[in-house]
């Protein structure tokens, strides 16, 4: 039995102590890999805020991963080809600053995820499930279709975007820059739990009906949360998009939106650091397996039945268990 | 934009609607009857084609094929149901939409594994190839003709199974009260696999027909299944009958919305806008036409009200 804040900042440690090895070793790819794995955290998390905490099963966060990786692939494409960005109304330059890219990447996935929520949280259950799927899928289409911007041969960015004060070129800095953001958004979602609004989501989740009895409005809740949870998977599909100086209509694909869940899941649903947890699993088990064969995803699918079918509280709740039975 | 193109469009149209019919109808009734979201159905939809394709290139036969695809889906739908759908009929949607996400990867991975990763053939066979001439003067695929025969008879079987047979009459008792079910003496259990084979095998059928016009590979199931999910949602889930209804709006609109969406906007905008508009809003008429139906009835058309 391992105290849940003990366990979180011990995998934190850990993720963090591999990328500062592999630096002192002078090992790029490994740096890469631990980058990869704070970046699929950091939207997990954001997930982890609408499944854990609000119950509810979106099936389609990649549109908001996808968002903030077409925000950063868009300004950043304007600022290297020197071309303004046409808004109709007025036009606004591109930008290789990644400040201003998270902040456009988390103000339009948030803007995206108002009528989107609105829309979905009409429905439940499997509706919900389905209807998220699709509005990623909608996109997913549109951007495949939309040339101005690579269409399905996406858009490749050639240099990272910069950070003040900071050389995004070297790995370390790069992966210092998104552990920070991981650490902060952690954080945040922690509070988040606990505060008076984690605690009426939780209610809202577990009793709709005592919650709405007692006062609160169960739907504004929830959409509140879905909101927050698709800003952070916009951030996230911004840092990811840098990772990879690279977007493509395969950030919005259904596969993105499964593999998220499955993070969230293999790490342990609601537990702070479960998304973080899954991740690193996710990309070790990627990295490994693919190393000893090409049909890798065969034991993925493997080991996540035998989770859902026999592990469900996902890693963290094997390392440390929940002491009442109220997820 | 002439009469004949319309009809062409429609038929096309409908021909699409059928075979998501095919998918949509097992998949609703697999939700309906278990109150299970099997996003393996898609997989079960290539297993089909790889059957026929696999199985038509070594004996010739079309026929052959098919049914094939029919035994090797209901085949692999039973396998799974008894190994790994069983235990999630009492689960929450959640761990039933990983286990059958989990199920794709080993689906896929497998398939990838055995046939490798290029795509396979499958000729419509000589006898229904060419295009025959309808009333009008047009000139229109005899085998898509047929595809959309293929798919009224199986509507029209799967209504008189379900309307008019005692197996249908356990199916549709099983939808509203299991537990009176089981107490009258129905193996459940029995019934439960009878039903995933079932949606399996048109699911398989679904994939051969269309994999003799489109290639046999890997991951072909995986559009058809989200535009099945549409259907669903759309038609309400559960009802047949609104998969039906679900498949043929959708299997038109995206038909039609292709063809004269950039036409529509080639009447304000130069060509190259209005087709770059027009295939960009067509790809996403279908989510809208979605968006629009669950503003109105949140459990669609034909949906039970919660």
């Amino acid at each position: 039995m391992i105290g849940e804040r003990v366990l979180s900042l011990g995998v934190l440690a850990v993720l963090g102590g591999v990328a500062l090895l592999a630096a002192a070793t002078d090992e790029p790819f490994t740096i890469t890999l631990a980058t990869r794995v704070a970046i699929l955290a950091l939207a997990a998390a954001g997930l982890n805020i609408a499944l854990g905490l609000g119950g509810l099963v979106s099936f389609g966060h990649a549109l908001f991963f996808g968002l903030g990786g077409y925000v950063m692939g868009i300004l950043a494409f304007h600022a290297q080809t020197y071309t303004p960005l046409d808004l109709g109304l007025f036009e606004v330059a591109g930008t290789k600053s990644m400040p201003l890219i998270w902040l456009a990447a988390v103000a339009v996935s948030a803007l995206v995820a108002i009528p989107v929520g609105l829309l979905a949280l009409r429905t439940s259950g499997v509706y919900f499930i389905m209807i998220t799927l699709a509005f990623a899928q909608m996109f997913y289409y549109f951007t495949i279709s939309w040339s101005a911007y690579g269409g399905e041969d996406g858009l490749s960015i050639y240099v990272r975007n910069g950070f003040p004060g900071l050389n995004t070129l070297d790995p370390i800095q790069f992966f210092g820059l998104c552990f920070a953001l991981l650490c902060v958004v952690l954080w945040l979602s922690a509070r988040l739990a606990r505060s008076p609004f984690g605690l009426a989501l939780g209610a809202a989740r577990q009793a709709p009906a005592r919650a709405e009895a007692v006062g609160f409005d169960p739907m504004r809740l929830r959409l509140v949360a879905f909101i927050i949870s698709g800003a952070i998977a916009g951030l996230a599909g911004a840092l990811y998009a840098d990772l990879n100086r690279f977007v493509s209509p395969a950030m919005f694909g259904w596969h993105l939106s499964g593999e998220l869940i499955v993070l969230v899941i293999l790490g342990g649903v609601a537990r702070i650091i479960g998304p973080v947890v899954g991740a690193g699993l996710f990309v070790m088990l990627e990295h490994f397996l693919g190393q000893v064969t090409d049909f890798w995803q065969i034991w993925l699918g493997l080991i996540l039945l035998v989770i859902v079918l026999y592990a469900r509280g996902g890693i963290v709740g094997l390392v440390s268990p929940r002491r009442t039975g109220h997820g | 934009m002439s009469l004949i193109l319309v009809i062409e469009q429609i038929l096309n149209g409908v021909q699409l609607g059928v075979m998501l019919f095919l998918m949509a109808a097992g998949l609703t009734l697999i939700f309906g009857v278990m109150g299970l979201i099997n996003l393996a159905h898609g997989s079960l939809y290539m297993v089909g084609a790889f059957a026929a394709a696999a199985v038509a290139g070594v004996t010739g036969s079309f026929l052959l094929g098919l049914v094939a695809a029919l035994v090797a889906a209901a085949a692999a739908g039973a396998l799974i149901e008894v190994t790994v759908i069983r235990r999630l009929y009492a689960a929450d949607h959640l761990d039933q939409v990983l286990a059958t996400f989990a199920l794709i990867l080993v689906f896929s991975e497998g398939v990838r594994w055995v046939f490798g990763s290029f795509p396979l053939f499958l000729d419509i066979p000589a006898a229904l190839s060419g295009p025959v001439t309808l009333p009008g003067g047009i000139e229109y695929p005899l085998y898509r003709l047929v595809l959309i025969g293929i798919g009224l008879a199986v509507g029209l079987g799967l209504w008189w199974l379900i309307e008019r047979t005692r197996l249908g009459i356990r199916i549709r008792a099983g939808e509203n009260d299991r537990e009176m079910i089981a107490a009258l003496g129905v193996d459940i259990s029995r019934l439960y696999t009878l039903v995933f084979a079932l949606g399996a095998a048109l699911a398989g059928l679904a994939g051969a027909l269309v994999g003799a016009i489109q290639s046999v590979q890997v991951g072909m199931g995986e559009p058809v299944l989200i535009l099945a999910f549409v259907v669903i949602v759309i038609g309400g889930i559960g009802s047949i009958r609104g998969a039906f209804v679900g498949a043929l709006l959708v299997g038109l609109t995206e038909t039609l919305g292709g063809v004269f969406l950039p036409a529509f906007f080639g009447l304000f905008t130069d060509p190259a806008t209005a087709t770059s508009i027009g295939a960009s809003l067509a790809s996403m008429a279908i989510y809208v036409l979605m968006g629009v139906v669950l503003v109105w009835r949140p459990t669609g058309l034909f949906g039970v009200r919660a």
